[in-house]
């Protein structure tokens, strides 16, 4: 019979707050960039112009076909010898985190500006508004509403692809369970704890977006 | 006041999607005052022509001139003409499936334009929109979402949002086609009283009856050409051409 023994590893609290600090760190981190790069992206594959759309295309495809821990070995292996640049793990992480994560963003975003019904650009037009103030005034905030589902669903797995960082040595949650479970032998203590740890980080996370799109539905 | 130019003058205008020639050679003016009511069957090119009046659609040939100056399709106008933006400012729109703005509600609606695009203060939009609201019977309204609303009081906002821009002309495309019967009357009426009070409307309608009673002027569109045009009672009460008379035998007119 196992005798299990959470004392152990809960002597090690500060381990795993430091590592849940830089897990909500990473996750908000590359979310941020990951919408603003994803916005970029999406306007580029809507774009008239070919160049554009053609670029943004190239990205998307390289990023969505691409496992994210080949990604982050990538950057902090590769990238450095192609640029004779050394790359901290923890930009390295970022980075690769990010543009992940945007590519999935840019195509969740141009589904929900695609499914704004195309009168609405016209009525905007009808009273005079530039492209720039019908997209921002008009067609975003419906669209936001349309893919608040998708977006909230990305980006929890999101939250838990910052696991992955872990492989390049960034001391973010998974990595310090690793580190107790070393100091301590006590693997399913370890392992329990942050996997408890991630769902109490996620799981206020998903209701607070339930309620955010009850809210949505007001207009409905 | 004779002497100023028409607020359109259409010259030779001529649109095709494609391979499709939707309408060519078309010449037409819109004074000031007038309501003009066009007509004509399904696909004849109506819609299409009242759009290119504000450059919704882009026409392929021909030249419309709005008071006098050029148009163009580019948002911001050079060398004298007028631009799709200051154009859509003077020109009002209403459309078939209303178009309201699902996530404003009726009054945001209705203060969006003077608010964003003529950069009026808040307050001062609010109080004419209320006004604008009232006058089209919809003042208890102002707070509400639009798909609280019924398709005949959507389509009023949507007479009020145009009319915010303290527009120079209306064009109506076929407004009450996508409502109910019974809520034709409630939106008609407000365009009467719309053209009692001396707006120049261009009106793409299905509504012959309306059609003769309110317009100046009416205009027949058959096969991408004007193939009637004249005062209401010469056009839909007394028609001489063959196909005209077809095309107003399926409205018992």
């Amino acid at each position: 019979m196992y005798s299990w023994d959470f004392y152990t590893v809960f002597q090690s609290w500060d381990l795993f707050l430091y590592g849940l600090w830089l897990t909500f760190v990473y996750s908000v981190g590359s979310i941020v960039l990951g919408v603003i790069f994803g916005l970029i992206v999406c306007f580029a594959r809507l774009s008239k112009v070919t160049l554009f759309s053609a670029a943004a295309r190239v990205y998307l495809e390289l990023f969505r076909c691409m496992p994210l821990l080949v990604l982050v070995l990538w950057f902090y292996y590769a990238l450095p010898m192609l640029t004779g640049m050394s790359i901290e793990n923890t930009t390295a992480a970022l980075l690769a985190l990010s543009l992940y994560v945007s590519a999935f963003y840019a195509e969740i975003f141009r589904g929900g500006i695609k499914a704004v019904d195309s009168g609405q650009h016209e009525a905007g037009a009808a009273i005079a508004m530039s492209h720039v103030q019908i997209m921002w005034r008009i067609i975003l905030p419906q669209a936001a509403k349309k893919m608040l589902p998708a977006f909230i669903n990305q980006s929890v797995i999101q939250v838990k692809n910052t696991s992955l960082a872990s492989v390049i040595s960034v001391a973010e949650l998974s990595y310090m369970g690793a580190v107790v479970n070393g100091d301590t032998y006590r693997p399913l203590e370890s392992y329990t704890l942050v996997a408890v740890l991630y769902f109490l980080l996620l799981f206020p996370l998903t209701q607070v977006a339930d309620r955010v799109e009850k809210k949505l539905r007001l207009s409905d | 006041m004779n002497d100023a130019p028409p607020i359109f003058s259409v010259r030779n205008l001529s649109k095709s999607f494609g391979p499709v020639q939707v309408f060519s050679d078309i010449n037409l003016d819109v004074t000031q005052g007038e309501v003009i009511g066009v007509i004509g069957p399904s696909g004849c090119g109506k819609s299409t022509l009242i759009r290119c009046l504000n450059m919704m659609e882009i026409p392929n040939g021909g030249q419309i001139f709005f008071r006098g100056r050029p148009t163009t399709a580019n948002f911001r106008g050079r060398n004298g003409s007028i631009g799709a933006g200051e154009l859509r400012r003077k020109v009002g729109m209403v459309f078939q499936q209303f178009n309201l703005f699902p996530h404003k509600t009726v009054i945001e609606n209705v203060i969006e334009g003077p608010v964003v695009v003529l950069k009026e203060p808040r307050q001062e939009a609010m109080e004419r929109a209320t006004e604008l609201l009232r006058s089209v019977g919809l003042a208890d309204k102002r707070n509400a979402f639009p798909n609280h609303l019924s398709g005949g009081q959507k389509q009023r906002v949507a007479i009020a949002r145009a009319l915010a821009m303290r527009p120079e002309v209306m064009l109506f495309d076929e407004v009450t086609s996508a409502l109910d019967p019974e809520l034709v009357g409630e939106v008609l009426n407000v365009m009467r009283k719309l053209a009692e009070g001396g707006m120049t409307m261009v009106i793409v309608t299905h509504e012959m009856a309306f059609a003769a009673d309110v317009a100046d002027r009416v205009i027949f569109l058959d096969e991408g050409t004007i193939a009637a045009e004249g005062s209401a009672d010469a056009v839909i009460h007394k028609p001489t051409q063959e196909r005209l008379k077809r095309f107003l035998a399926r409205f018992h007119a």
